[in-house]
């Protein structure tokens, strides 16, 4: 059996602060993500939500615990190139064009200048951006520049995507586009995808299971399935579903502390969470 | 208590780190005298590398004992060292005074060309401009104005003169980094205090001088130096007695005699003026407050 | 469309207003300014009638630089070929130095005390103390004189440009496993570049006053220094206000030529 796209057994991540405060960002975290499978962590400010998924990136070091990305230490896969990720700042370089930044990833690896101005144009396409490949970033709006940098993230096909809000900064509109388009993308590549995000109804609409977290300390509250139903697709008429609606408020239900879970203790309200 | 030894050691380590550079450079000075031809290394006509006499380049033993000779050869003179302190002080008034100056004269161009648009595009320009006058050319002009000046019974002095050119190369700094600052609050802020109905001269107090202390600290140590700097050119170019400016040449003539005498003199122009920078560094302790928003 | 803030070449943040209005202003109006100055200088001297040993009328001073421009030419070519020298070794080695210093946090350590004491040296101080040890026969004193001068905006500026990485750019080639070489080739130097421009900004002036400096403690007859004592020495006022306004239009084109070459290499960069 192939290995699993992601798995977090255990990690704690501990921050230590000045005069005793430590902050307990991660407290013993379980989580398996598949191949191919599409999973949001969602939950207010401070739950370690960003921090779980930059020691997935092997940004960050856990202080328990283990990982394993397709079945390497984080440090390899990043070595190995296995997966590709967009920040919450675009994280663009100002004096680079949008086209010499989406292709900054396949210059960093060395690929040729030929093959990479077809793909950096595939990709402009797919983002919408392509009037705009000799810009520069200053002449951007920011949700411009977070669809260069999704397209970054996107350059190299990575069998694994990690993205934190990048849709944050984008109006609702060209949210729901986005959504639209990183749903057909993952389908077509049939990359798995850790999607960090504060919105309940994106969470549910992009993703296989929606990870419920809560803060002080980070755990994982639980764990929602997002199924289509009916014809299976995430599309718009997947928004005006029933079944849609009734997850939104089961994941809502989970943040504002709603009835008693099974282990027979009330679970903590969560600020912070857009409920549209 | 750890985290204080720790940064304890931490300076200590910076303090050894930086005299092992100086031991380094005054190594490769001993070094290359040693080694070096008596002539220099000259490449096509021009002198690249220094002459190694002892007379082109002193021992630097030499240079430390010349501070405890005896300043000329009557009996009873004071030494070197003493001289050269007492120079020091002087040229440390003057470009003291010659700062406050300097820091007064930016600082009201820089709120000037705060307020008025106007004022900034058609003065700027002149201001920087201003820094590519040749001081040591102009100061004795300096000298003969203000000569002209009778105000009661108060002269013009030399000493005058040396304190206006020090003001001349402070003022820049402080003009620049002042208007920098008084422009660096966010439009969110200003719009803030727009909503307040606070007017101009209050944002000034409440929001733009203390968005301003970031950009003015650096532009006072800057000045700082470069008063000293004025103030040794000026006394230089004037020949004014007491400071150091004058003993450099003094001694420069007669090193004949003595190679090393003429590095004390620059010793104590370089001690002048880090102490001078050190003292206005010092202010930045006292703003600690305003310094948050500093970012590197 | 929102108001955009522009960092521009000088020191000063515009908010950007229509064109016409605001490159006619920025023309106009200091132009304005130096007319009006002149003006009354000129006014003054002749109302009061002020002896040129005082200061010359902008009259005097301009006739008098036309009449010799020839000679006021070849100052400014000798004062300025020492300062170019300066300038070019300088920035060199304050680039270098500021490489090696962000690369080796012991060296900028160990050089500390150096760069400290160079940068508040006065260089009159220094001046004859070169002349002893390079001779007075030649030129390296003045140029060593500007290159220090040069050094040190040189090397705080590109210091503090390569400390000046986003951390957002960081862990982008840190998730990329960038080589070392890579990094700094991609990030780490373009996000230098406007800051080593802006030390070589104030560096090109002042290389220029250092070299003029310089010329007043010995060394070659050539220069700026040299004629501005001599006509002084003879009483020609007029002259010598002409070589200081030769001067004045060394330093201004020094800057103008950095300014230039700075906008045309550093545009699409966030200002220091």
């Amino acid at each position: 059996m192939r290995a699993n796209a992601v798995e977090v057994t255990g990690v704690s991540r501990v921050f230590p602060g000045r005069k005793g405060r430590e902050v307990v960002a991660l407290d013993d975290v379980h989580l398996t993500v598949s191949e191919g499978e599409f999973v949001s962590l969602i939950g207010p400010s401070g739950c370690g939500k960003s921090t779980l998924l930059r020691i997935i990136a092997d940004l960050d070091v856990p202080t328990a615990g283990s990982l394993s990305v397709f079945g390497k230490s984080a440090h390899q896969a990043r070595l190995d190139q296995d997966y590709g990720i967009a920040f919450q700042q675009a994280g663009l370089l100002p004096w680079r064009t949008v086209s010499d930044n989406v292709g900054l990833p396949l210059e960093v690896h060395g690929q040729s200048r030929g093959s990479r101005r077809s793909r950096v144009a595939e990709l402009l396409e797919l983002v919408g951006l392509a009037d705009f490949a000799r810009s520069y970033p200053d002449e951007l709006s920011g949700g411009m520049q977070q669809r260069v940098a999704i397209a970054r993230a996107l350059a190299e096909s990575p069998r694994l995507l990690l993205m934190d809000e990048p849709f944050g900064a984008l109006d609702e509109i060209t949210r729901e586009r986005m959504q639209g388009e990183l749903v057909r993308i993952c389908a077509e590549t049939g990359a798995a995808v850790v999607f960090v995000t504060h919105s309940i109804p994106e969470a549910v609409f992009l993703s296989d299971r929606v990870v419920v977290m809560t803060p002080r300390p980070g755990r994982i509250i639980d764990v929602v399935d997002s199924d289509p139903g009916g014809s299976g697709r995430r599309d718009d008429e997947f928004r005006d579903a029933a079944g849609f609606f009734h997850t939104v408020a089961r994941v809502r239900e989970l943040l504002h502390g709603g009835p008693a879970t099974t282990t027979g203790q009330a679970v903590p309200a969560a600020r912070g969470v857009e409920t549209r | 208590m750890t985290q204080g030894i720790t940064k304890l050691l931490r300076l200590l380590g910076r303090v050894l780190l930086g005299a092992l550079g100086v031991l380094v450079l005054v190594g490769a000075w001993e070094a290359y005298k040693a080694l070096g031809p008596d002539n220099g290394v000259v490449v096509g006509g021009n002198t690249i590398l220094p002459r190694t006499t002892d007379l082109a380049m002193p021992h630097v033993w030499d240079m430390l004992t010349t501070f405890s000779d005896p300043v000329n050869s009557f009996s009873g003179s004071d030494t070197v060292g003493s001289v050269v302190w007492s120079a020091c002080l002087f040229t440390l008034k003057l470009a003291a005074i010659g700062w406050g100056i300097g820091v007064a004269v930016g600082l009201v161009l820089a709120l000037l060309m705060a307020r008025f648009r106007l004022a900034e595009t058609a003065m700027l320009p002149w201001i920087v401009l201003s820094q590519t006058v040749p001081l040591i050319a102009i100061a004795p002009l300096v000298r003969r104005w203000g000569s002209q000046i009778h105000l009661g019974g108060w002269v013009w002095s030399s000493e005058n003169s040396v304190s206006v050119i020090a003001a001349y190369l402070a003022f820049f700094p402080v003009a620049v980094g002042a208007l920098r600052g008084l422009r660096s609050p966010d439009a969110t802020h200003l719009d803030l205090m727009h909503a307040y109905g606070v007017g101009w001269w209050r944002s000034l107090v409440k929001l733009r001088l203390p968005a301003s202390v970031p950009y003015l600290l650096p532009a006072l140590r800057l000045a700082a130096a470069s008063s000293v700097i004025g103030t040794v050119v000026a006394e230089v170019s004037i020949g004014l007695r007491g400071g150091v400016g004058r003993l450099v040449i003094e001694y420069a003539q007669s090193a004949g005699g003595d190679p090393a005498k003429p590095w004390a003199p620059i010793f104590g122009a370089v001690a002048v003026g880090l102490v001078a920078a050190g003292a206005v560094g010092l202010i930045g302790l006292l703003c600690r407050p305003y310094r948050r928003g500093e970012t590197a | 469309m929102t108001s955009a803030t522009i960092d521009t070449g000088t020191t000063a943040t515009l908010r950007v207003r229509p064109l016409r209005d605001s490159r006619l202003t920025t023309l106009l109006a200091p132009a304005v300014l130096g007319v009006l100055v002149i003006g009354a200088w000129q006014l003054a001297v002749e109302v009061f009638d002020i002896d040129p040993f005082i200061v010359p009328s902008p009259r005097a001073i301009f006739d008098q630089l036309v009449e010799s421009r020839a000679s006021v030419w070849e100052g400014m070519r000798g004062t300025g070929r020492n300062a170019l020298y300066g300038l070019l070794i300088g920035a060199v080695v304050g680039i270098v130095a500021a490489l090696l210093s962000n690369a080796l946090p012991v060296v900028d350590q160990m050089a500390a005390p150096v760069v400290a004491a160079l940068s508040v040296v006065p260089i009159v101080a220094l001046a004859p103390a070169l002349y002893t040890m390079f001779g007075a026969a030649v030129n390296t004193a003045r140029v060593i004189v500007a290159a220090i001068t040069v050094i040190i905006p040189v090397y705080f500026n590109t210091l503090r440009g390569l400390r000046q990485v986003r951390p957002v750019h960081r862990e982008l080639m840190h998730v990329y496993a960038a080589s070392p070489v890579r990094i700094a080739r991609t990030v780490t130097l373009p996000t230098a570049v406007p800051y080593v421009f802006t030390g070589l900004r104030i560096a090109s002036s002042l290389a220029v006053i250092a070299a003029l400096i310089a010329e007043y403690f010995g060394g070659p007859v050539d220069g700026l220094g040299k004629a501005i004592t001599s006509s002084a020495a003879s009483s020609n006022y007029p002259l010598a206000w002409a070589y200081v306004i030769g001067a004045i239009l060394l330093g201004l084109a020094f800057y103008l030529v950095t300014l230039l070459v700075e906008l045309r290499v550093a545009r699409h960069q966030p200002g220091s």
